[in-house]
């Protein structure tokens, strides 16, 4: 355990954002920091349990499976399947989804898919995580897996 | 004091039901003139003295402490205070702990109190405390509540092949009891297609498959069954009651097709030594027209994915098979941010007859069944007459 680490990623330190990887941060204890900082520098990764071998999201600093606070980042494939999805047509802009994708190591996470018509996303679709950089912090949105 | 809970099966009543004014009652009265308001008129129904009230069950958006500011406003001063905060079902959750208090001797008369002037305040909802903690959901645009309960509305139509005029059926239900309550906020006409044809505000749902934003408080009153028997109205046993929450944001639910009233519907059943098809009369949180599906297949009343077909034709409307939200529910009654009294107020008249032209014929079993949060926490209770215990 090493509490009085910074949660700023090492990458930044040396200007080199390239050079972060997922394993700059095992036994990081401040999870969403890390979580935050892993996909602002567009890596979009998960908690995983050391004990239960299961992934987490949101990330915390247990197990909410078994438990364990022995976690580790592993960097997600990104690849999942829409399991629900809402449309919102604001007044003055473009309609968008607001989705649950299911991942496949596992998690459920809200997100927005992007690059189709709102109308057009449907439960079932197979969709990949695309890392959106934003003023208030980069987000992972997906948009339709075409593989 | 160990006890099987089983053994409180009708230990305890509800003696005393009040609403406050509700609608939009203007911006002069607080939220916790409200509940002075109610509370007044359930002590007066139930035929005590607010000197007697020892335990205060308090939730709300509006103040905080909540039990310390009810009793400080009501001029009382609680043995036993509980503010469990687990939204709208907190209520429903209330009578079970205030049986638990009463069985212990904590406390003798619990007063469960509430009061909301979203609509004239605010005009829109009021949520409980300032989260501090980081979102996962915001960032993705959702509009919440509706978004969360949309997703398991799109997801209940993908699985099972509910459709949109199935959901609207239950706000069309709630509309025409509502329309033989005199209280009820929305009393006007509502046919399917003006339920489809609304607004959209998170598809699938339109502005009229959600709950009503008013104003508005109650007070429900609790004692001993020994006490309540020696009381003005005829008591309304509470038989069983259980409480579950698996999830709070929606997206951490683990299948938006099952809530946790499949959990707290049949452990309050197996406490009441009653089924579902002992219950004459049903009050289900409607705070959007999926729930009402979701609970009915939950809590037994047809197998999952059935609620549809089973709700059409008017099947919970007046005059259909199964009276459901006869006050005309959060849809059309009232909905001041958190229902969860209200439907122990109209299950009580129910059981007492009080009900008019929307009574139900020989309601001996009332259900009650509280949700609170993104489908987050469910509270099952059953409430019986006296031919019940």
């Amino acid at each position: 355990m090493q509490l009085s680490r910074p949660a700023t990623p090492a990458g930044d330190r040396d200007g080199s954002r390239s050079v972060l990887t997922v394993t700059d941060y095992t036994g990081e204890v401040h999870p969403e920091a890390v979580y935050q900082a892993l996909l602002d520098h567009d890596v979009f990764a998960l908690p995983v349990c050391g004990q239960c071998g299961r992934a987490h999201y949101s990330p915390r600093v247990l197990c909410p499976h078994c438990g364990s606070t022995s976690l580790s980042w592993q960097q997600s494939a990104g690849l999942g399947t829409v399991y629900s999805t809402s449309t919102i047509s604001p007044r003055n802009a473009e309609p968008y989804a607001v989705v649950l994708v299911d991942l496949d190591e596992g998690p459920r996470l809200m997100s927005n898919v992007v690059g189709i018509p709102a109308g057009e996303v449907q439960i079932g679709l197979r969709v990949r995580a695309r890392i959106v950089q934003r003023e208030d912090g980069a987000v992972a949105m997906f948009e339709e897996d075409r593989a | 004091m160990r006890t099987d809970e089983a053994a409180l099966r009708g230990t305890t009543a509800v003696v005393g039901v009040a609403e406050s004014d509700l609608g939009e009652v203007g911006p002069h009265l607080s939220s916790l003139d409200l509940i002075g308001q109610a509370t007044v008129r359930a002590l007066d129904d139930a035929g005590l003295d607010k000197s007697e009230i020892d335990g205060l069950f308090c939730h709300s958006a509006f103040f905080q402490l909540p039990p310390v500011a009810a009793a400080e406003y009501l001029g009382i001063r609680p043995r036993y205070s509980d503010s469990t905060a687990v939204g709208g079902s907190t209520f429903v959750g209330y009578l079970r702990h205030a049986t638990a208090a009463i069985n212990a001797g904590m406390c003798d008369v619990a007063l469960i109190t509430y009061g909301s002037t979203q609509r004239s305040a605010a005009g829109g909802l009021v949520s409980s405390g300032t989260p501090l903690t980081k979102s996962y959901e915001t960032p993705f645009g959702p509009r919440l509540p509706v978004t969360a309960y949309a997703l398991a509305a799109a997801r209940h139509m993908y699985q099972f092949g509910t459709t949109r005029e199935q959901l609207a059926e239950v706000a069309v239900a709630a509309r025409k009891w509502a329309q033989l309550n005199p209280v009820a906020f929305d009393r006007g006409e509502l046919a399917i297609d003006d339920v489809l044809s609304s607004r959209m505000v998170s598809s699938p749902l339109t502005v009229r498959d959600c709950c009503l934003v008013t104003d508005g408080g109650g007070a429900v009153i609790v004692t001993s069954a020994e006490r309540a028997r020696s009381l003005r109205r005829p008591p309304a046993f509470i038989l069983g009651a259980a409480e579950a929450h698996w999830h709070k944001d929606i997206f951490q639910m683990p299948d938006l097709t099952v809530t946790a009233a499949a959990e707290s519907g049949p452990r309050a059943f197996e406490l009441a030594g009653l089924t579902p098809a002992d219950v004459d009369v049903l009050q289900l949180y409607d705070a959007f027209s999926i729930n009402t599906l979701l609970f009915l297949e939950d809590l037994g009343f047809c197998k999952k994915g059935e609620a549809g077909p089973f709700v059409a034709g008017g099947a919970i409307a007046p005059g259909g098979r199964l009276p459901v939200n006869t006050s005309g529910g959060g849809l059309s009654y009232c909905h001041p941010g958190m229902f969860g009294i209200f439907l122990i107020i109209e299950a009580v008249r129910q059981l007492r007859g009080e009900c008019g032209p929307r009574q139900t014929a020989d309601a001996h079993v009332a259900l009650v069944h509280g949700n609170g949060g993104m489908l987050s926490s469910q509270v099952t209770a059953l409430l019986g007459d006296e031919s019940t215990v």
